[in-house]
Protein backbone atom coordinates (compact mmCIF):
# COMPACT_ATOMS: atom_id res chain seq x y z
CA UNK A 1 0.00 0.00 0.00
CA UNK A 2 1.43 3.77 -0.77
CA UNK A 3 1.94 5.97 1.60
CA UNK A 4 -0.72 8.04 2.69
CA UNK A 5 -1.15 12.18 2.28
CA UNK A 6 -1.54 14.92 4.65
CA UNK A 7 -5.12 15.51 2.74
CA UNK A 8 -5.85 11.68 3.04
CA UNK A 9 -4.83 12.23 6.73
CA UNK A 10 -7.25 15.06 7.72
CA UNK A 11 -10.07 13.21 6.42
CA UNK A 12 -9.00 9.88 8.05
CA UNK A 13 -8.90 11.74 11.48
CA UNK A 14 -12.22 10.89 12.89
CA UNK A 15 -12.18 7.10 11.52
CA UNK A 16 -8.52 7.32 13.93
CA UNK A 17 -10.01 8.97 16.86
CA UNK A 18 -12.94 6.60 16.73
CA UNK A 19 -10.67 2.93 16.63
CA UNK A 20 -12.66 2.71 13.52
CA UNK A 21 -9.28 1.66 11.32
CA UNK A 22 -7.90 -1.52 9.58
CA UNK A 23 -4.64 -2.54 10.95
CA UNK A 24 -2.67 -2.14 7.81
CA UNK A 25 -4.19 1.83 7.65
CA UNK A 26 -3.72 2.22 11.30
CA UNK A 27 -0.41 1.03 10.89
CA UNK A 28 0.20 3.64 7.52
CA UNK A 29 -1.81 6.55 9.27
CA UNK A 30 0.92 6.73 12.16
CA UNK A 31 3.87 6.12 9.67
CA UNK A 32 2.64 9.19 8.17
CA UNK A 33 2.20 11.37 11.70
CA UNK A 34 5.57 9.89 13.19
CA UNK A 35 7.53 11.98 10.34
CA UNK A 36 4.86 14.71 9.77
CA UNK A 37 4.55 17.73 12.70
CA UNK A 38 1.98 19.61 10.39
CA UNK A 39 -0.38 16.40 10.72
CA UNK A 40 0.85 15.97 14.36
CA UNK A 41 -0.60 19.75 15.12
CA UNK A 42 -3.87 18.86 13.49
CA UNK A 43 -4.66 15.78 15.00
CA UNK A 44 -3.80 17.71 18.46
CA UNK A 45 -6.27 20.72 17.19
CA UNK A 46 -8.93 18.08 16.50
CA UNK A 47 -8.38 16.52 20.05
CA UNK A 48 -8.86 20.45 21.26
CA UNK A 49 -11.80 21.28 19.28
CA UNK A 50 -13.71 18.11 20.99
CA UNK A 51 -12.23 18.84 24.41
CA UNK A 52 -13.81 22.66 24.19
CA UNK A 53 -17.02 21.38 22.73
CA UNK A 54 -17.54 18.80 25.72
CA UNK A 55 -16.59 22.49 28.04
CA UNK A 56 -19.94 23.54 26.31
CA UNK A 57 -21.97 24.63 30.08
CA UNK A 58 -25.68 23.54 29.67
CA UNK A 59 -27.86 26.83 29.88
CA UNK A 60 -29.61 26.75 32.88
CA UNK A 61 -33.08 26.05 33.06
CA UNK A 62 -34.90 29.31 33.26
CA UNK A 63 -37.16 29.73 36.87
CA UNK A 64 -40.33 29.56 35.16
CA UNK A 65 -39.97 26.11 33.10
CA UNK A 66 -39.00 24.30 35.69
CA UNK A 67 -41.62 25.93 38.28
CA UNK A 68 -43.89 24.50 35.61
CA UNK A 69 -42.28 21.26 35.50
CA UNK A 70 -42.11 20.97 39.31
CA UNK A 71 -45.52 21.54 39.86
CA UNK A 72 -46.20 18.69 37.22
CA UNK A 73 -44.82 16.91 39.23
CA UNK A 74 -46.75 17.56 42.31
CA UNK A 75 -49.45 16.62 39.77
CA UNK A 76 -48.34 13.40 39.03
CA UNK A 77 -47.76 12.65 42.49
CA UNK A 78 -51.41 12.80 43.19
CA UNK B 1 -35.53 26.84 45.63
CA UNK B 2 -33.38 26.18 48.54
CA UNK B 3 -32.31 22.92 48.11
CA UNK B 4 -30.50 20.35 50.90
CA UNK B 5 -26.64 20.47 50.63
CA UNK B 6 -26.74 17.48 52.55
CA UNK B 7 -29.29 15.04 53.76
CA UNK B 8 -31.51 12.20 51.59
CA UNK B 9 -30.79 13.77 48.40
CA UNK B 10 -27.29 14.59 48.10
CA UNK B 11 -26.30 11.87 47.18
CA UNK B 12 -27.95 12.11 44.17
CA UNK B 13 -26.61 15.06 43.14
CA UNK B 14 -22.89 13.69 42.67
CA UNK B 15 -21.58 13.31 39.69
CA UNK B 16 -21.58 9.59 40.29
CA UNK B 17 -25.08 9.05 41.28
CA UNK B 18 -25.97 6.21 39.38
CA UNK B 19 -28.83 5.71 36.99
CA UNK B 20 -30.36 3.10 39.49
CA UNK B 21 -30.77 5.75 42.53
CA UNK B 22 -31.89 8.30 40.03
CA UNK B 23 -34.49 5.72 38.94
CA UNK B 24 -35.69 4.64 42.11
CA UNK B 25 -36.08 8.41 43.13
CA UNK B 26 -37.97 9.68 40.50
CA UNK B 27 -40.26 6.72 40.72
CA UNK B 28 -40.59 7.46 44.25
CA UNK B 29 -41.76 11.08 43.25
CA UNK B 30 -38.54 13.11 44.31
CA UNK B 31 -38.73 16.71 43.47
CA UNK B 32 -34.80 16.78 44.28
CA UNK B 33 -34.06 13.84 42.23
CA UNK B 34 -36.48 15.70 39.18
CA UNK B 35 -34.93 18.87 39.66
CA UNK B 36 -31.63 17.11 39.15
CA UNK B 37 -32.45 15.74 35.47
CA UNK B 38 -33.99 18.85 34.55
CA UNK B 39 -30.80 20.75 35.21
CA UNK B 40 -28.93 18.33 33.70
CA UNK B 41 -30.49 17.99 30.01
CA UNK B 42 -33.43 20.39 29.55
CA UNK B 43 -31.05 22.62 27.38
CA UNK B 44 -29.66 20.16 25.34
CA UNK B 45 -32.91 18.57 24.87
CA UNK B 46 -34.27 22.19 23.95
CA UNK B 47 -31.18 22.52 21.00
CA UNK B 48 -32.01 18.97 20.06
CA UNK B 49 -35.67 19.48 19.55
CA UNK B 50 -34.87 22.28 17.53
CA UNK B 51 -33.12 20.50 15.12
CA UNK B 52 -35.96 18.78 13.77
CA UNK B 53 -38.93 22.08 15.02
CA UNK B 54 -39.37 25.32 13.25
CA UNK B 55 -38.53 27.15 16.23
CA UNK B 56 -37.42 27.78 19.77
CA UNK B 57 -40.49 28.19 21.59
CA UNK B 58 -42.01 24.78 20.26
CA UNK B 59 -38.98 22.94 21.02
CA UNK B 60 -39.11 24.25 24.41
CA UNK B 61 -42.57 22.79 24.69
CA UNK B 62 -41.46 19.91 23.18
CA UNK B 63 -39.03 19.36 25.90
CA UNK B 64 -41.60 19.88 28.88
CA UNK B 65 -43.91 17.62 27.24
CA UNK B 66 -41.19 14.88 27.06
CA UNK B 67 -40.51 15.69 30.73
CA UNK B 68 -44.23 14.97 31.30
CA UNK B 69 -43.82 11.49 29.83
CA UNK B 70 -40.63 10.50 31.73
CA UNK B 71 -42.39 11.04 34.87
CA UNK B 72 -45.64 8.88 33.31
CA UNK B 73 -42.95 6.07 31.39
CA UNK B 74 -40.52 5.94 34.37
CA UNK B 75 -42.16 2.67 36.09
CA UNK B 76 -41.96 1.03 32.74
CA UNK B 77 -38.16 2.14 32.35
CA UNK B 78 -36.24 -1.02 32.45
CA UNK B 79 -32.37 0.42 32.13
CA UNK B 80 -31.35 -1.38 28.81
CA UNK B 81 -30.46 1.89 28.05
CA UNK B 82 -28.86 4.97 30.14
CA UNK B 83 -31.43 7.04 31.56
CA UNK B 84 -30.30 9.95 29.53
CA UNK B 85 -30.08 7.87 26.31
CA UNK B 86 -34.16 6.93 27.12
CA UNK B 87 -35.19 10.37 28.07
CA UNK B 88 -33.70 11.40 24.70
CA UNK B 89 -35.44 9.00 22.75
CA UNK B 90 -38.85 9.75 23.73
CA UNK B 91 -37.51 13.77 23.08
CA UNK B 92 -36.60 12.60 19.15
CA UNK B 93 -39.43 10.64 18.89
CA UNK B 94 -41.70 13.13 20.24
CA UNK B 95 -39.58 16.28 17.96
CA UNK B 96 -39.80 14.33 14.83
CA UNK B 97 -43.28 13.56 15.15
CA UNK B 98 -43.99 17.23 15.75
CA UNK B 99 -41.39 18.57 13.16
CA UNK B 100 -43.54 16.06 10.35
CA UNK B 101 -46.36 18.07 11.21
CA UNK B 102 -45.49 21.42 11.56
CA UNK B 103 -43.28 21.19 7.64
CA UNK B 104 -39.88 22.15 9.26
CA UNK B 105 -38.04 24.64 6.25
CA UNK B 106 -34.23 24.06 6.86
CA UNK B 107 -32.85 27.59 7.22
CA UNK B 108 -29.70 28.10 5.11
CA UNK B 109 -26.20 28.56 7.13
CA UNK B 110 -23.45 29.55 6.25
CA UNK B 111 -19.64 28.71 7.60
CA UNK B 112 -16.43 29.32 6.56
CA UNK B 113 -15.06 25.26 6.07
CA UNK B 114 -17.11 24.19 2.99
CA UNK B 115 -19.31 21.46 3.54
CA UNK B 116 -18.74 19.20 0.43
CA UNK B 117 -17.68 16.53 2.68
CA UNK B 118 -13.38 18.45 2.49
CA UNK B 119 -12.46 18.69 6.45
CA UNK B 120 -9.89 20.96 5.34
CA UNK B 121 -10.30 23.27 1.72
CA UNK B 122 -8.49 21.47 -0.97
CA UNK B 123 -6.62 24.37 -1.01
CA UNK B 124 -4.92 24.14 2.03
CA UNK B 125 -2.93 21.17 -0.06
CA UNK B 126 -0.32 21.07 -2.84
CA UNK B 127 -2.14 19.63 -6.33
CA UNK B 128 -1.56 17.02 -8.53
CA UNK B 129 0.95 18.76 -10.60
CA UNK B 130 3.10 19.01 -7.94
CA UNK B 131 5.60 16.07 -6.38
CA UNK B 132 4.09 16.42 -3.29
CA UNK B 133 0.33 16.45 -3.93
CA UNK B 134 -1.58 15.90 -0.98
CA UNK B 135 0.46 17.61 1.62
CA UNK B 136 0.43 20.97 3.44
CA UNK B 137 0.77 24.04 1.07
CA UNK B 138 -0.62 25.95 4.34
CA UNK B 139 0.00 24.12 7.30
CA UNK B 140 -1.92 24.84 10.06
CA UNK B 141 -0.23 27.11 12.68
CA UNK B 142 0.05 26.46 16.94
CA UNK B 143 -3.32 28.53 18.40
CA UNK B 144 -3.01 30.16 21.95
CA UNK B 145 -4.09 28.41 24.97
CA UNK B 146 -7.84 28.96 24.54
CA UNK B 147 -7.97 28.10 28.64
CA UNK B 148 -5.36 30.80 29.46
CA UNK B 149 -7.80 32.61 31.31
CA UNK B 150 -11.55 31.92 31.92
CA UNK B 151 -12.29 35.26 29.73
CA UNK B 152 -10.33 33.56 27.30
CA UNK B 153 -12.21 30.02 27.89
CA UNK B 154 -15.61 32.11 28.15
CA UNK B 155 -15.02 34.05 24.42
CA UNK B 156 -13.60 31.13 22.97
CA UNK B 157 -16.33 28.60 24.20
CA UNK B 158 -19.30 31.48 23.23
CA UNK B 159 -17.43 31.02 19.36
CA UNK B 160 -17.62 27.16 19.82
CA UNK B 161 -21.11 26.93 20.70
CA UNK B 162 -21.86 29.37 18.17
CA UNK B 163 -20.44 27.34 15.55
CA UNK B 164 -22.38 24.10 16.81
CA UNK B 165 -25.96 25.85 16.59
CA UNK B 166 -24.98 27.15 12.80
CA UNK B 167 -23.77 23.21 11.96
CA UNK B 168 -26.46 21.61 9.64
CA UNK B 169 -29.18 19.82 11.06
CA UNK B 170 -27.55 16.04 11.48
CA UNK B 171 -24.18 17.20 12.00
CA UNK B 172 -25.83 19.59 14.88
CA UNK B 173 -27.67 17.15 16.09
CA UNK B 174 -24.04 13.85 16.38
CA UNK B 175 -21.64 16.59 17.87
CA UNK B 176 -24.38 17.66 20.52
CA UNK B 177 -25.13 13.95 21.34
CA UNK B 178 -21.64 12.90 21.05
CA UNK B 179 -19.08 15.71 22.17
CA UNK B 180 -21.94 17.14 24.19
CA UNK B 181 -23.68 15.08 25.65
CA UNK B 182 -21.05 12.20 25.95
CA UNK B 183 -23.15 9.40 24.42
CA UNK B 184 -21.74 6.55 22.42
CA UNK B 185 -21.55 6.23 18.58
CA UNK B 186 -23.96 2.78 19.11
CA UNK B 187 -26.40 4.94 21.37
CA UNK B 188 -26.25 7.75 18.93
CA UNK B 189 -26.60 5.73 15.68
CA UNK B 190 -29.61 4.16 17.72
CA UNK B 191 -31.06 7.56 18.69
CA UNK B 192 -30.97 9.03 15.39
CA UNK B 193 -31.56 6.11 13.36
CA UNK B 194 -28.03 6.27 11.34
CA UNK B 195 -25.49 3.86 10.23
CA UNK B 196 -22.41 3.62 11.87
CA UNK B 197 -20.98 5.19 8.69
CA UNK B 198 -23.28 8.17 8.50
CA UNK B 199 -22.58 8.97 12.33
CA UNK B 200 -18.96 9.12 11.85
CA UNK B 201 -19.39 10.81 8.70
CA UNK B 202 -21.58 13.38 10.28
CA UNK B 203 -19.18 13.60 13.22
CA UNK B 204 -16.34 13.85 11.13
CA UNK B 205 -17.88 16.89 9.29
CA UNK B 206 -18.92 18.71 12.40
CA UNK B 207 -15.70 18.81 14.18
CA UNK B 208 -14.06 19.55 11.39
CA UNK B 209 -16.09 22.48 10.88
CA UNK B 210 -15.69 23.41 14.68
CA UNK B 211 -11.53 22.55 13.93
CA UNK B 212 -11.82 25.36 11.00
CA UNK B 213 -13.42 28.47 12.68
CA UNK B 214 -11.80 27.76 16.29
CA UNK B 215 -8.58 27.85 13.48
CA UNK B 216 -9.13 31.56 12.83
CA UNK B 217 -10.14 32.12 16.70
CA UNK B 218 -7.45 30.64 17.88
CA UNK B 219 -4.66 31.17 15.23
CA UNK B 220 -1.77 33.52 15.31
CA UNK B 221 -2.96 36.58 12.88
CA UNK B 222 0.37 38.27 13.76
Amino acid sequence: MRNLTCQEIVELVTDYLEDDMADERRDLFERHLAICGACQLYLEQVRTTIELTGLLRADDVPPEVMGDLVAALRGWQH
Amino acid sequence: MSEPTTGPGSALRSPTATDAALVDALRAGSEVAFRLVVTRHHSAMVRLAETYLPSRAVAEEVAQETWLAVLEGIGRFEGRSSLKTWIFHILVNRARTRGVREHRTLPFTALPCDDTGNGVSPDRFLDDSHRWAGHWSRPPAPWTDATADSITEDETLAVVGQTVQKLPDRQRQVITLRDIEGLTSQEVCSLLELSEVNQRVLLHRARSQVRAVLEVHLGDHG
